[in-house]
């Protein structure tokens, strides 16, 4: 039992040292890069800011994804679950305030999910089918029940409603003045990591914090609680959990339900965080990105809050100045060939010629061009994710049953 | 025999019939719990359509049916081309981007601009293919990110090398010989059938064919139902997916055509998105068999077309009959598993009944 903690605590310690050191050199290189490149805006607190609200709703979806898959259940209809999501959220704080419009959000993603558990556990109908079929009808359901309801509302129309009451914005007073005036220095690493403190600690909202809290716990639940195991049980192997007398069609159901209501919380930021109201189509594909962040974390909750960071990041950007997202070329090209470097020490010779030869090419276009067209930074995400799957296909481990059918009683 | 025959067809009609009638309980009671009168909404839905509209649904039907048969070339084979999408959007501009710089002139540069459409497809669709083939890489995940990927750099292209036209862009128009216009069943304002929508029919032609009279047909239908027994006869997985997921592609591609061809004349404010799911939902729906998806793809067209008439008559608006559609594609799925492990236990049932008779007489 000794010997059983002893490990455990060196895991953690291993896994915590290495995304501590994996972050900061990040930190580092990001900083270089903007004293380099001279473009204060790579990290100034507005950005991050920016990249807080746009990181939300894809983090919200990918949890989604990760609960659903956990439970060996494959969940495309994310989007249409989002969707319904940000019609809930609309409708919901409209008449009764954002927290009640937040749980009226994860109604409605709640219910994407229940047609999504009856279909695919009850009657076992394929995963991607049901989940195109759900996001068809999300899509339908939320431009027709705006269409007939909103236009009827003070700031509504038939296609959007405006002026929705944004859930509250806190500051925590010292720090984040404190970190204001040091993130003004602009001095190499302390500062971007005083602008980080000081976009989380002045007007965020509590939606944000309550997202983040969401991946803590998850994190707990599916991976320190006995329901979690059970749960993941259903994922790797339901006929052994049903051998052990775990009931895999109720897990399932949790799980699926639990992640429609997620990806319905991801919609309701969207509508009342990101901007200050519905508008039809308002999702534009995030609940994908969100499933796209889950791969890339491969299935894990540190991995997708990565993964929701970067693209959120991204896509930040894109609304901001193109100097800054041109910036990020000569990141993105240190970072490859870094990654190549390493390749090579760990003697995968091809693998590290490829990384290494995008790298040049990415480093080649920063030096001859100024900017970069909005849209090749709408791309990186998809882009970043088909890498990833290209180059770490083999590294990356989907629960082992995710996806397959399953029937009551089919165990031996 | 004749009797069980009519007894399978029965039941293969059943689950259709019960999808249908789900999805109008489900309209009707979404119409009445928002406060408008279901009754207006379907009398004016069972109407006879106008002759303008007659025309609009057999066009619509076309398309749908091109990108039915698209979804069902990699369904047929246990591949998910979730991207038809992205093909379609991509492929639909390079055929107009070439058919509008007129390297050619009159037929040859349809004849061309089809040929692109079809490569352009193809090899969209193939980079999943090569991902799956050589990486593992999930179709499903590649091409709903290829998707994305495509609409972004058409966006692109088209606004660096499209023409401009107050705030719309679009692609250089079609010169006039290039236009094939179509065939006009009633009044000259009512509309033309698109000349290219010949190419549904012979897509629906050849898929049938593609499958049952040929080799290729065969180890694909074979794929799909066992891997394992594809393998063991000889077939080479890779080749068969790698081939299957570039063909659907390039069926893809050729979604759009009739309409680029008969009155959108570029590409622009005029494409008409979200073919590629209606595809998707209406293989669905027809169970990957030619006869099947064109039922499905009428119906889809009605319905989408249809719907127009709802602005004037009734306060329903015509987004409803997204969740019809979207209803039916859930219903029809969930009945065939329901009517399939029904069927099974049935003959389950009745191998058991006859194995004890045939014991009982042995004894």
């Amino acid at each position: 039992m000794s010997a059983a903690t002893v490990q455990k605590r060196g895991i953690v310690e291993r896994l915590t040292k290495s995304w501590l050191y994996i972050g900061l050199a990040g930190v580092a290189l990001v900083s270089f890069v903007r004293i380099v490149t001279d473009t204060d805006d790579l990290t100034g607190a507005g950005t991050i800011r920016a990249a807080i609200i746009a990181t939300c709703p894809i983090l919200a979806a990918a949890l989604g994804g990760l609960w659903a898959e956990r439970a060996g259940v494959v969940n495309i209809g994310l989007e249409g679950q989002m969707i319904l999501g940000t019609w809930g959220a609309a409708f919901f704080t409209y008449h009764y305030g954002p927290w009640v419009g937040i749980a009226g959000a994860a109604l409605l993603g709640l219910i994407g999910g229940l047609l999504h558990a009856i279909a695919t556990v009850t009657f076992g109908v394929d995963h991607i089918v049901s989940g195109v079929a759900i996001n068809l009808i999300g899509a339908g359901a939320a431009t027709y029940l705006a269409e007939a309801i909103f236009p009827d509302y003070e700031g509504g129309g038939p296609r959007q409603l405006n002026g929705l009451e944004a859930p509250a914005q806190i500051t925590i007073p010292g720090v984040s003045d404190l970190a204001n005036t040091i993130a003004d220095k602009h001095w190499f690493f302390v500062s971007d990591v005083a602008s980080f403190v000081q976009a989380l600690t002045t007007n965020i909202s509590t939606l944000s914090l309550f997202v983040f809290a969401l991946v803590i716990v998850s994190a707990v639940v599916l991976w320190r609680t006995s329901f979690g195991l059970r749960l993941r049980s259903c994922g790797e192997n339901p006929q052994s959990a049903e051998t052990l007398g775990v009931n895999v069609y109720l897990y399932k159901y949790v799980a699926v339900l639990i992640s429609g209501a997620l990806a319905g919380i991801g919609g309701g930021f969207l509508a009342l965080v990101s901007s200050s109201g519905f508008s039809t189509g308002q999702t534009g594909g995030r609940g994908y990105i969100g499933l796209a962040a889950m791969i890339f974390g491969n299935w894990r909750p540190g991995g997708l809050l990565a993964g929701a960071l970067t693209f959120g990041y991204t896509d930040s950007l894109r609304l901001r100045d193109t100097q800054s997202v041109h910036a990020l070329l000569l990141l993105v090209g240190i970072a490859l060939l870094a990654f190549a470097a390493y390749r090579a020490y760990r003697g995968q010779i091809t693998g590290a010629a490829v990384v290494a030869v995008a790298g040049a090419a990415v480093l080649a276009w920063f030096l001859l061009t100024d900017t970069v067209p909005r849209e090749f930074t709408v791309m990186t995400p998809y882009v970043t994710t088909l890498f990833v799957l290209a180059l770490g296909s083999q590294r990356l481990r989907m629960p082992a049953a995710d996806g397959r059918p399953y029937r009551r009683g089919s165990a031996g | 025999m004749t009797s069980e025959r009519l007894r399978s067809i029965g039941l293969s009609l059943l689950a259709p019939a019960i999808a249908i009638v789900l999805s109008i309980l489900v309209t009707t009671v979404v119409i009445a719990a928002v406060g408008s009168s279901p009754g207006d909404f379907w009398s004016t839905m069972f109407e006879v359509p106008k002759p303008r509209l007659r025309v609009d649904i057999l066009n619509q039907t076309a398309m749908i049916y091109i990108a039915a048969v698209a979804a069902a070339i990699g369904f047929r084979m246990g591949l998910f081309n979730i991207g038809l999408e992205g093909q379609y959007t991509i492929a639909s501009f390079a055929a107009a981007s070439f058919a509008g710089a007129a390297y050619l002139s009159g037929l040859a540069n349809v004849a061309a601009a089809i040929i692109v459409a079809m490569a352009v497809g193809a090899l969209w669709s193939g980079i999943a293919g090569v991902l799956k083939t050589t990486r593992g890489v999930s179709e499903v995940i590649s091409t709903i990110m290829l998707n994305s990927i495509a609409i972004t750099l058409v966006g692109y292209f088209l606004n660096t090398r499209g023409v401009k036209e107050g705030n719309t862009v679009h692609t250089k128009n079609l010169e006039a010989g290039s236009t094939l216009g179509g065939f006009a069943p009633f009044e000259d304002r009512d509309g033309e059938i698109w000349a290219l929508t010949i190419i549904a029919v012979l897509v629906g032609i050849g898929f049938w064919v593609l499958l049952n009279h040929t080799r290729f047909g065969f180890d694909l239908r074979a794929s799909g139902q066992s891997e394992s027994a594809a393998l063991a006869s000889g077939i080479n997985p890779k080749r068969m997916i790698l081939i299957s997921m570039m063909l659907s592609g390039a069926v893809a591609g050729l979604i759009w055509l009739p309409a680029l061809f008969g009155g959108a004349r570029n590409y622009g404010t005029s494409f008409q998105a979200g073919l590629g799911f209606l595809g998707i939902a209406v293989a669905l729906l027809g169970r990957n068999r030619p006869l099947g998806m064109l039922f499905g793809a009428l119906l889809f067209a009605f319905l989408s077309v249809k719907s127009n008439d709802l602005t004037f008559g009734t306060d329903v608006s015509p987004s409803i009959v997204q969740i019809t559609q979207g209803v039916a594609v859930l219903a029809v799925v969930v009945t065939y598993e329901v009517v399939r492990r029904w069927r099974t236990r049935l003959e389950q049932r009745t191998v058991s009944r006859e194995l004890a008779g045939a014991n009982g007489a042995t004894s």
